[in-house]
């Protein structure tokens, strides 16, 4: 049996298994052996893939399979992975193993939210080991779904209105990509044949350049609302403020990849030469969420809209990278992908372990935390240092992967926009260290907070769980970086 | 591997291994057990050290009289196929000399803190992050690219966050370390556009090759003609470098981090911001010296100037402060300068003394280390006796603190250019190189080597001499561990100025004679003894006369002893501009602008639904009404419209 099937299997099998259980004790160590499991697969599928590139180097995509779904359009479910999908669906399964632990504390309703969880989590799984377009947009939306409940319901503060927009502009997001998909699906015949869903058959030909002219524009776009592209980021504010730790840990951790995914994977792979048309308009606009996300994070008050922000910025470097259309900037744009999804994910899960104890968010209210929770304090200290790009952590490894690919592009305009880009590093230190500054140093703001505890045991393996990947990513940036590169050379030879 | 490669491998493995072990299990660990193994670490570091500068300079490094590099290292991060980042170790001789300073003042530090930090909570981490700035210092300096001397570089701005920060319920130590890291991450970001349009052109980020003129040198040579305001690529590439230099060397205007830092405990500044980290910038000016001195004259000459401004500035303004370790912070400010005004008079090869100003500017380095970081560690135990940094609350400690008097004061002479102290003879070569090559500043060092003799002995005198204070507990000596790194780096102050430099160091690696200018020596040596002499009468015995002098100088002196008003700068600059300037209205328009647009949408939708939901009505004759009239509309178009 195929690998891949796994990563749809094990989510629905679990589904089951807590549907059945009464217990939440039951349900939450279901959920455990359930994302260990899934953690494990994921390394499995690494060693497989890494075999399989061993044998025949020269492939695309690896595990392929093909299930036949709608005939009549020549609709298939395609599955398939190269070395970018399989480190995505490793930091999915990462992320799904530490948001289980970071939730650990859950009370109300335990057995719903983890089915919404597992559901958002088989979308996520989905589309990354999807290679054909209609099933890629069928676990897009099935990742979107649960977002809206999961937020609405168990979520804080204006969660109604925040679970509302977000829902409301991802869909919107998805209807421009709907008609981005619909418009490459109807190209995709150049040379005559069977219209095709199937992303490699579709980048063996080449779709008219009107067409791409068209169509990547809303596929970009599409996506972008996903990657928070400036102006249609303002969903992220607010659904993460909103969001449960372990929501808010896989939608700016996995979900917001989605979209930097897609973008590449289908807007540039099958459309180089409109990506080429529109690169400066959306250089300027990611260029714009990079500036624009780190500046706005420096004076928010809530520790959520703090990292929002911050989000905003470093996943509008993934964007800007994609946009420079060469190797290494790519390469780059995947590394920053997985080093913002752990760290991402760690602040949210150390955000979510603070509001736990002290209930509140904001920085002012906060003070001498370093004190009081030394471990979830150091923890929090690693996290901004791997956020302002300090090396030997990954972001500083992504980040300069980003910036030297992108300074190598032969357009001046080009280089210019890098330098504007790279002064987001400043920024970021900025607002960073405000935050540890305010929250962790300093005397204690509040006497009641003398008295908390420090991390718990599944709080530990979250926290400890994300700071080794990403050490080991900053410590060993060869590893991944050499398998994002290899398999980059398709989508090169198509630029 | 080449074995002194492996030598130079352990300096690095010893101190990051320590980091991790005192980091991780500190906690369960006794103050003497941690401090022990941080200190014997760095001492086993310090000793390698030594072998590995002896072997190079007495025996590998020098092929046919010349003294070349030798480099090994791995490819650790690729990004193109030209463009890579290298992990390795490079040793020439000025990384062997600055392994030497570094490991050596980490040693001293390290044993000086096991007493100076007793008793302090996070003792532990303490020793931990000594080891981590240790490491990333020594990897800095033996850094064999661009690259990695950037990760290193970074890595040193955030240990010195993090020591400075070391009293981190202190609201002011969290300041000055958050201070400290912006401005400095501000100035690399100067270094890492610099490091990004430099590799554009040559194609590598390493040494070697970037400063081999003769490979790289078409290149430049080609690009030094494509201009931008006025300025060739490479020199606005170079000048970006040198502003992230100038950041971690806090030179004009980036310098209002280093006093402030000093509110890290002493130990560190006397390891961090006097002898080691602050002299990155001119360790990374003399690294990429030949590309500075044949492609970029002009960036070469304003660091010169820039150099020159910034120690008159320093010296200035150490005249006028009263807080000890601020005194010493602006002394440093300003010997650094003294070392930039070397390298940018210098001119490159060994005739004629022609790269005199590069070896006076190593040699400078080297001494200085050692009696700023001696000055620093004393000023550590006299706090540590009368508990404050204020000159106001010190005076006749030298009856109690005896052993402190004598290395302070030998410390005050070398630093005041008295012979036969080492500040002198490193002082005097920096002062004939800008004698030969630039007038004006010469001119300049000259002053300010006056100032410099006058605010040490000002300092010297209020807390040694000048009014006899009373006080609460009776001041005392501290422990052995205290004192052995004083003395022994008292001992090092006396015999460094005797090391033959010129026969070491030197741009091309070729020995170079020198000879004794008289006519520069002699008025140095003068300039020195007024600087004391006029020091002594105004503050020897407490008079009214440093007040006379003082009011005298009206808003000059005010302007001097505000720091001419450079903090208010940093203040108007990220509150005023970038806090409520710059952000505020960038969250507000992304509040009430951008999202404001989006709901605005949900609104119309609301209204429109809520208008056109009448139509819903279920009334039979309105929904009749309606078929019957859009039934003639649409005929009326089939109709009249041509289609």
């Amino acid at each position: 049996m195929n690998l891949l099937y796994l990563f749809v299997i094990i989510p629905l099998l679990l589904m089951g298994g807590v549907a059945m259980l009464r217990d939440a004790k039951q349900i939450k160590i279901l959920m455990a052996v359930g994302a260990s499991l899934l953690l494990a697969t994921s390394f499995v599928l690494l060693y497989a893939y890494m075999q399989a590139k061993a044998l025949a180097p020269n492939e695309v995509m690896y595990f392929q399979s093909d299930l036949l779904w709608y005939p009549s359009f020549n609709i298939k479910l395609s599955l398939g992975v190269d070395g970018i999908s399989v480190l995505m669906i490793i930091l999915s399964s990462i992320i799904v193993f530490t948001g289980v632990f970071a939730t650990w504390g859950l009370k109300e309703q335990v057995k719903e939210f983890f089915l919404w969880f597992l559901m958002l989590s088989t979308g996520v799984y989905g589309f990354f080991i999807s290679i054909d377009l209609f099933s890629m947009f069928l676990f897009y939306e099935v990742a979107l779904i649960p977002m809206y409940l999961l937020i609405g319901l168990w979520g804080t503060g204006r969660k109604e209105y925040s679970a509302m927009k977000l829902t409301l502009m991802l869909m919107g997001g998805s209807a421009f990509l709907l008609l981005g998909i619909l418009g490459i699906y109807f190209n995709s015949n150049a040379e005559g044949g069977p219209l095709t869903m199937n992303i490699l058959e579709i980048a063996k030909v080449h779709i008219p350049v009107e067409a791409q002219n068209l169509f990547f524009p809303l596929t970009f776009l599409g996506f972008g609302v996903l990657g928070a592209l400036f102006p249609f980021h303002t969903w992220s504010p607010d659904g993460h403020a909103s969001a449960p730790t372990a929501v808010s840990m896989l939608h700016a951790g996995v979900l917001m990849k989605l979209g930097g995914y897609g973008c590449f994977r289908v807007a540039i792979y099958l459309m180089p030469e409109g990506a080429d048309t529109y690169t400066t308009l959306f250089l300027v606009l990611t260029g714009i969420s990079v500036v624009y996300g780190a500046f706005g994070a420096i004076v928010q008050k809530d520790l959520k809209y703090i990292n929002a922000y911050s989000s905003v910025s470093h996943c509008g470097l993934v964007l800007f990278a994609i946009l420079m259309l060469n190797r290494t900037a790519m390469t780059g744009a995947i590394l920053q992908m997985l080093s913002h999804g752990l760290m991402t994910a760690l602040f949210f899960a150390l955000i979510g372990s603070i509001y736990g104890r002290t209930h509140t968010r904001l920085i002012n209210e906060m003070g001498g935390l370093m004190k009081i929770m030394p471990f979830l304090a150091v923890c929090w200290v690693i996290a901004g240092l791997a956020s302002l790009g300090l090396p030997g952590l990954s972001g500083f490894v992504s980040e300069m992967t980003i910036f030297v690919g992108a300074f190598q592009h032969a357009d001046t305009f080009h280089r210019v926009l890098t330098i504007v880009a790279c002064a987001s590093i400043v920024i970021t230190a900025v607002y960073i260290l405000r935050v540890i500054g305010k929250i962790l140093f300093g005397p204690v703001q509040d006497k009641h907070h003398e008295n908390l505890t420090d991390a718990f045991w599944y709080e530990k393996i979250a926290s400890v769980t994300l700071i080794v990947f990403i050490a080991f990513i900053g410590i060993i940036p060869f590893f991944s970086s050499d398998i994002i590169n290899e398999s980059l050379t398709s989508i090169i030879g198509k630029l | 591997m080449d074995t002194n490669i492996v030598i130079a491998l352990f300096i690095l493995i010893i101190p990051v291994f320590n980091f991790l072990f005192l980091g991780l299990l500190g906690s369960k660990m006794s103050e003497k057990t941690a401090g022990t193994i941080g200190t014997v670490g760095l001492g086993i570091v310090a000793l390698l050290s030594y072998i590995t500068a002896y072997n190079y300079f007495f025996g590998y490094g020098k092929v046919d009289g010349v003294y070349l590099p030798i480099s090994e290292g791995f490819e650790w991060l690729r990004f193109t196929e030209h463009l890579h980042i290298d992990l390795g170790i490079l040793l020439d001789p000025i990384s062997i000399m600055m392994l030497v300073v570094v490991s050596t003042v980490s040693f001293m530090v390290h044993l000086y803190s096991i007493g100076y930090m007793h008793g302090e909570k996070g003792f532990q981490r303490y020793f931990s992050f000594l080891s981590l700035f240790s490491f990333a210092m020594l990897g800095l300096v033996v850094a064999t690219n661009i690259f990695q001397m950037y990760i290193f570089w970074e890595l040193v701005g955030v240990s010195s966050y993090l020591l400075i920060g070391f009293y981190y319920t202190k609201p002011s130590a969290v300041a000055a370390s958050k201070k400290a890291f912006i401005v400095t991450r501000f100035a690399d970001l100067g270094f890492l556009v610099g490091i990004l349009l430099l590799s554009y052109f040559t194609k590598t980020f390493d040494f070697a090759q970037i400063c081999d003129t003769s490979a790289t040198g078409a290149i430049l040579s080609n690009n030094v003609t494509t201009t931008f305001l006025g300025f060739s690529v490479i020199s606005w590439a170079m000048a970006l470098i040198f502003i992230g230099g100038a950041g971690k060397s806090a030179m004009l205007p980036l310098h209002i981090w280093l006093p402030d830092a000093m509110e890290g405990p002493t130990p560190v500044s006397a390891l961090i911001h006097a002898a080691t980290m602050v002299v990155a910038g001119v360790f990374l000016v003399a690294r990429l010296f030949p590309v500075y001195y044949f492609f970029t004259p002009t960036v070469l000459q304003i660091i010169g100037y820039l150099g020159a401004a910034t120690s008159l500035f320093a010296a200035l303004v150490a005249c006028t402060q009263t807080d000890i370790k601020r005194v010493l912070a602006f002394s440093t400010i300003s010997q650094i300068a003294y070392m930039l005004v070397a390298l940018g008079v210098s001119k490159y090869g060994a005739e004629h003394e022609a790269g005199l100003g590069y070896m006076a500017s190593m040699f400078h380095l080297f001494t200085h280390a050692f009696f700023k970081s001696l000055l620093f560690l004393a000023a550590g135990a006299i706090i540590h006796a009368v508990h404050s940094n204020e000159m106001g609350d010190m005076g006749g400690l030298r009856k109690y603190l005896p052993i402190t008097h004598i290395t302070f004061l030998i410390a005050c002479l070398s630093i005041a250019g008295i012979p036969p102290f080492s500040g002198f003879f490193s002082k005097d070569e920096i002062l004939v190189a800008a004698f030969e090559h630039d007038k004006i500043l010469f001119v300049c060092q000259y002053l300010v080597a006056g100032l410099t003799a006058f605010y040490m002995f000002r300092l010297y005198y209020s807390i040694f001499w000048g009014k006899e204070t009373h006080y609460h507990h009776t001041p005392h000596e501290a422990g052995l561990n205290m004192t052995i790194p004083l003395l022994f780096l008292a001992f090092l102050t006396v015999v460094t100025g005797f090391i033959p430099f010129a026969d070491l160091i030197t741009t091309d690696g070729k020995p170079m004679e020198i000879h004794t200018v008289w006519e520069v020596a002699i008025p140095s040596v003068l300039v020195g003894l007024v600087g004391i002499a006029i020091a002594t009468y105004m503050y020897k015995k407490p008079t009214l006369m440093p007040d006379k002098v003082s009011n005298s100088l009206g808003g000059f002196y005010k302007a001097t002893a505000k720091k001419f008003y450079f903090d208010e700068l940093y203040i108007f600059v990220t509150k005023k501009i970038i806090f409520n300037g710059i952000s505020t209205p960038i969250a507000w328009f992304d509040r009430h602008v951008v999202d404001g647009f989006m709901d605005l949408q949900a609104t119309i939708s609301n209204g429109v639904s809520a208008k056109i939901k009448g139509l819903q009505s279920g009334h039979v004759q309105q929904y009749v009404w309606v078929f019957a009239v859009s039934v003639f509309i649409i005929a009326g178009l089939v109709i009249f419209l041509p289609l």
